[in-house]
């Protein structure tokens, strides 16, 4: 290599083709993946096709899709977010408290549930930078601080740990079409979550490869201290992400919420792992750096069409669990070596 | 090279010639982003002075009383063996360390510089060893990190990657660099071309002194030969050139002054008058020790080896 010169490199490169550059795309696996577990349903069962099966696949994929994404560009930038899934409960027993115990006004309770979640992910954000712990550590911390006190500050205050009597409240029901409601289109009945769905994955792939902050994500999590040598604001960036991971709990904790009007200690709890695992299914590299938000989405997709299919084909809903971890494990190994070539083969 | 990717008025032997600054900003708009350095000063006016700067983390002295200067079109090169202190003066003047003795004079103001941040504003810019760069991203993503050009306001203030990816392609033509192809990860090129990236990255964006960590200790002659060249066209380009180095016959073509450390400390600072490339050479591997060391080799091969076997004979 010492004596490589500029003219030289044209004449050892091979020309890279559009087949190989597209399967170097990150969300590649993912999309293979997501077609063969559509495929196999759409032939297997009968209702994963109909417009109610699609409706629920659809509906339960949107709801992990919404935080899997956000946990992917956390994951892009290089961190962890292990409290994601407490948060969604967190912010929806936070709305629920607020009302019906307080009666405090519901749109302020909305957005009061968003700043404390906000300051959530800051708090997560600013201790795994500060520290220099890692984010698993961190955020595992958070995880079990918010899992207990979810429960027994609820119990605490309104004697019991599921939310009652959200219907009652004023103003319910000119907020909840927002998160909860739903329509119909090509006959299948939508949840409103799809549309945000459909909204994160929008902007999270603009903010990635279209603004200057998802440049950052990328160098944050690809080199740190690289980035922060040329003037990347390196603490900026990774505490924003923490808090897009948490506003996004806060916005599926709205949509559960507002879908079934009432949430309890145990909700989001576990779903954690499944964020992350959508998130690498999706290609983001463990190591950061390497990612999009487009794969996590379809990641989430995965999930949600697996869970109704499995259902569907009346299997033991059991097996659910299995395929992810299978799938996870592929989806690493592929990630691996898609990334080794991505190195070396140019 | 090929001549056909130094577009955008660039001349075909775009090599030879680096066009000025401001130039480049022309030919695609609001491109400014990074420059809020000062301007250059006319050439030979000083930009980094330091006087008597010595840095001690706690009980060591990594560093102590060195005295030099960088002047706008002129190269300062530090020479250096291992663990003479090199890495500690670059962190003092990339204000990455603060200075625990000395006075660090920028433009006729002393300074203490808090942050690596505080220098590049007052237009000192350091290419590191490791280069601060990012493999995985491409070449244009890395050329712009932390200071991306975008277009449009408010919630549509987007990066501006056409713009990008041609200033990336022009700059590096006019280092000797044609990359077929600017979105390949960084990673995948070769060391002196990263170097190149590097370098061409700080320049453009502004910097007045350009601190370089050994450009040129992980390059083979011909690469090494190329980064020489460009910082001869930074230099020429009337920005004061730091140029770190072990290799004296690195340093002496393209220096103007000469500082040389060893054990934390500047054995002098010389004017390129005041030296010569043998002299250099001499003080640079310890002086009458190289030279005792080449007599021998020169002279009597065989009684090198006379002299440390009986020395082993001796110590055992």
């Amino acid at each position: 290599m010492s004596t490589t010169t500029a003219p030289d490199v044209d004449e050892r490169m091979v020309a890279t083709s559009r087949a190989t550059k597209t399967l170097r795309r990150p969300e590649v696996g993912s999309a293979i993946a997501a077609l063969i577990v559509f495929v196999f349903f759409s032939v297997y069962t009968s209702e994963f096709l109909s417009d109610q099966g699609v409706g629920t696949w659809l509906n339960s994929s949107s709801r992990i899709g919404i935080v899997a994404v956000a946990v992917a560009l956390l994951m892009i930038g290089g961190e962890f977010d292990l409290s994601t899934g407490t948060m969604v409960g967190t912010s929806g027993l936070m709305v629920g408290v607020l009302t019906t115990h307080y009666g405090l006004n519901i749109f302020v309770a909305v957005v009061v549930a968003l700043v404390a979640a906000l300051a959530i992910g800051a708090v997560n954000g600013i201790l795994v930078m500060k520290t220099g712990l890692p984010s698993f550590i961190v955020t595992l911390g958070t995880f079990f601080a918010l899992q207990g006190v979810n429960v027994a500050l609820t119990k605490a205050i309104i004697g019991q740990v599921a939310i009652q009597g959200m219907k009652l409240v004023p103003s319910y029901d000119a907020i909840q079409p927002i998160f909860g409601g739903s329509f119909t289109f090509v006959g299948a009945s939508v949840d409103m979550s799809v549309l945000w769905f459909i909204g994160v994955i929008g902007a999270a792939t603009w903010l990635l490869l279209r603004t200057r902050p998802g440049n950052w994500v990328f160098a944050v999590g690809g080199a740190q201290q690289s980035s922060r040598q040329v003037g990347v604001p390196v603490l900026a960036t990774k505490v924003g992400l923490f808090m897009a991971t948490a506003g996004a709990g806060w916005l599926v904790g709205m949509v559960t919420l507002f879908k079934s009007s009432t949430v309890n200690g145990a909700t989001g709890v576990g779903d954690e792992f499944i964020f992350i695992i959508c998130a690498v299914v999706g290609g983001c590299l463990l190591t950061g750096g390497f990612g999009s938000a487009i794969g996590a989405a379809l990641g989430a997709m995965i999930y949600g069409m697996t869970q109704q299919g499995i259902v569907y084909a009346n299997w033991d809903s059991d097996w659910l669990k299995a395929f992810l971890g299978i799938m996870l494990l592929g989806a690493v190994l592929v990630n691996n070596w898609v990334r080794k070539r991505a190195e070396v083969s140019r | 090279m090929s001549t056909d990717e130094t577009r955008a008025g660039q001349p075909a032997s775009g090599q030879e010639d680096v066009e000025p600054a401001d130039a480049r900003v022309d030919d695609s708009g609001a491109e400014d982003a990074g420059r809020s350095a000062p301007a250059l000063p006319p050439r030979g006016t000083p930009i980094i002075e330091v006087t008597g700067i010595g840095k001690s983390y706690g009980q060591v002295i990594a560093l102590h009383d060195v005295t030099t200067s960088v002047r706008a079109g002129e190269v300062t090169c530090v020479l250096g063996d291992n663990g003479a202190g090199k890495s500690t003066f670059i962190k003092i003047l990339a204000g990455a360390h603060e200075h625990s003795e000395g006075k660090f004079v920028v433009d006729g103001t002393s300074r203490n510089m808090s942050s690596p941040r505080a220098a590049l504003a007052l237009g000192i810019a350091t290419v590191y060893q490791d280069l601060a760069v990012v493999p995985l991203m491409p070449v244009w993503r890395n050329f712009f990190l932390g200071s991306e050009l975008t277009r449009g306001l408010g919630p549509i203030k987007r990066l501006d990657i056409a713009a990008m990816k041609r200033i990336t392609k022009s700059e590096l033509a006019a280092m000797g660099i044609d990359l077929r192809d600017v979105d390949q990860p960084i990673g995948t090129l070769s060391g002196g071309e990263r170097q190149c990236v590097a370098i061409a990255r700080a320049v453009y964006f502004g910097a007045r002194a350009l601190i370089l960590d050994e450009p040129t200790a992980a390059l083979g002659v011909r690469q090494s030969g190329i980064v020489l060249k460009y910082i001869a066209k930074a230099r020429d380009r009337g920005l004061g050139v730091v140029f770190i180095t072990h290799n004296p016959h690195h340093a002496y073509p393209v220096g103007d002054r000469f500082m040389l450390l060893r054990r934390g400390r500047s054995m002098g600072d010389f004017a390129k008058s005041e030296i010569t490339l043998d002299e250099l050479v001499r003080m640079m591997s310890g002086g009458a020790e190289l030279e005792a060391l080449a007599h021998e080799l020169q002279d009597e091969p065989e009684s090198a080896l006379t002299k440390s076997l009986r020395e082993e004979v001796e110590t055992s």
